[in-house]
């Protein structure tokens, strides 16, 4: 289980987390939803020790994640989808699969994770020679998933998966994230758009201005008044 | 006519092999750290240095691989103590860094050698003088283009076929996203300034044999050169950086041998002195180059989608 306890986070001058706390239990989907601005990026880029925190604690299956370097940490077994996909798209596809893979010293286990992402997203196979900036967005947020997976990670990040892809596509990756979910993946998502990811979510948090205003299972959020008003515009 | 023009192409070769070894020092630390490293001349430069120091006591089998390696080993010093603590300052912070550097490098040798010419000494069999084609010249100038280009293709099924290649690529499109990769970018950064000076360190054995010394300036001009070259090339790939060397070193040693070309050939009857212009003529060749391909021959391909 990951658990964030009164978090604070200063970022570029502004306070972005103020006393967060939160928890991710094991085989869930929990889903963190915010308006722009509201430190949804921060706290995960905390959590992967990109950004490091000012006070408090980030414990994951009881070990401090706050000052261990981001390698040590994607070693725990936590993986991040990053924001905007970030694919190398001097890579092939294949490569960034590789690349995700890169703490990873077991061959052959990692040649059948390959396999395993192919049969994921058929659709990277088809490409896996191909450059992956010549890829769509919908078939980058793929590569982006498909490249976290590599790293068999125990708990999965993903930073707003859904952004700037078509509707349908946007179905197919929350599908996706279902099936990760169905083979064992905890998954930490970050979205803005409620309405999804309330509906995929086990647990759901609100963050408003670096503080945590609601939790409770993504059904009881979705029928909320106060987050149908601001996040699902009803 | 070709029997006159053809030593000075040769010669260009050799040189521009050269001018390649040391631009590819350039071309990678800028295409991973978006960073000129005025130094690196100036590693060329010591690299000349030690060997004129370490082959004074020491048999060349010894001085030859002792000279690599402390040029390695002041090359990945350099980005330790120099680059490395500016991380996150702004580009320009890096740039004045490493001029400063430049700057150190020279005074000390200019402290330690007092300013006089230091001669290189003989390397046996590659100093020696050979006949090819017809026209006498010292082994080295023929053995320079192949040896680049068999380092430049090591280097290349480096990048694109290993791990540390691999990483390489994806830390010089993306420092934060290779991080979450568990990539140490450090490390990666390291093993891009060991590679620059280790080729750096080769061409300097290469290009000070056909010199008659070396001072605390003699980096700066082949050192430029090659920058010229890396951006000729398209700054941040080494097929350009190469290509660009090889242009460079055989225009170069034409301009410099154009007046007894001409004359020979009849055009003009008496020494005009563009030789003088040679170095002029490169930067000129340059702006054109610019002019028409800002990025270079070779130049960053964008395949970003946004």
């Amino acid at each position: 289980m990951l658990e964030v306890k009164d978090l604070h986070v200063s970022y570029g001058g502004i306070r972005a987390l103020r006393g967060v706390n939160l928890e991710v239990p094991d085989s869930k989907i929990v889903t963190l939803i915010g308006a722009n601005g509201a430190g949804k990026s921060t706290l995960l880029r905390t959590i992967s020790g990109l950004v490091k925190a000012e006070s408090g604690s980030v414990t994951y299956n009881g070990k401090e994640l706050i000052g261990m370097p981001i390698n040590k940490i994607l070693e725990q077994g936590i993986a991040m989808v990053p924001e905007g996909r970030r694919v190398f798209t001097n890579l092939t596809v294949q490569e960034n699969l590789k690349i995700g893979a890169y703490l990873r010293k077991d061959k052959a286990g990692i040649q059948k994770d390959i396999e395993w992402v192919y049969e994921l997203f058929p659709r990277l196979q088809e490409r896996s020679w191909q450059m992956a900036g010549t890829l769509s967005g919908g078939e980058q947020q793929m590569l982006a998933v498909g490249r976290a997976l590599m790293s068999r990670p125990k708990l999965m990040m993903m930073d707003e998966p859904s952004l700037g892809l078509a509707p349908l596509v946007v179905k197919g990756i929350f599908e996706i994230i279902r099936e990760i979910n169905r083979q064992g993946v905890t998954v930490l998502l970050i979205e803005q758009n409620a309405n999804m990811a309330l509906k995929t979510a086990d647990l759901a948090y609100v963050l408003e201005t670096g503080e945590i205003t609601l939790h409770g299972t993504g059904a009881e959020l979705l029928s909320n008044e106060a987050v149908k008003r601001a996040y699902l515009g009803e | 006519m070709a029997k006159t023009i053809l030593p000075y192409v040769i010669s260009g070769i050799s040189v521009g092999g050269q001018y390649a070894l040391i631009a590819i020092g350039y071309t990678m630390v800028y295409g991973i750290l978006r960073l000129i490293n005025f130094a690196h001349g100036d590693v060329f430069m010591v690299a000349g240095l030690l060997m004129v120091y370490l082959a004074a006591s020491l048999p060349l089998y010894v001085s030859i691989p002792l000279v690599i390696l402390l040029t390695v080993l002041l090359g990945f010093t350099i980005e330790r103590v120099a680059y490395r603590p500016l991380r996150t300052a702004p580009r320009m912070s890096v740039m004045i860094s490493a001029i400063g550097v430049s700057y150190l490098l020279q005074n000390l040798a200019l402290y330690i050698t007092g300013g006089l010419n230091k001669n290189y000494p003989q390397i046996p069999w590659i100093s020696d003088r050979v006949t090819v084609l017809g026209m006498e010249t010292s082994r080295v100038t023929i053995i320079t283009p192949f040896l680049t280009i068999v380092l430049v293709v090591l280097l290349v099924l480096l990048i694109n076929h290993t791990k540390i290649g691999m990483a390489m690529r994806a830390v010089s499109l993306n420092f934060e996203t290779s991080q979450l990769m568990g990539i140490r970018i450090n490390n990666v950064i390291s093993a891009t300034f060991i590679i620059g000076t280790f080729l750096a360190a080769v061409g300097s054995m290469l290009f000070f044999t056909n010199y008659p010394g070396v001072v605390p300036t003699s980096g700066a001009m082949p050192g430029l050169k090659a920058f010229v070259a890396a951006v000729f090339g398209g700054i941040g790939s080494i097929p350009g950086a190469v290509i660009g060397a090889f242009i460079i070193g055989i225009a170069e040693s034409l301009i410099k041998g154009l007046d007894t070309i001409l004359i020979v050939h009849g055009t003009i009857a008496e020494q005009i002195g563009f030789a003088t212009f040679s170095d002029a003529f490169t930067f000129i060749l340059l702006i054109i180059v610019l002019v028409f391909k800002p990025t270079g021959l070779f130049g960053e391909k964008t395949t970003d989608k946004v």
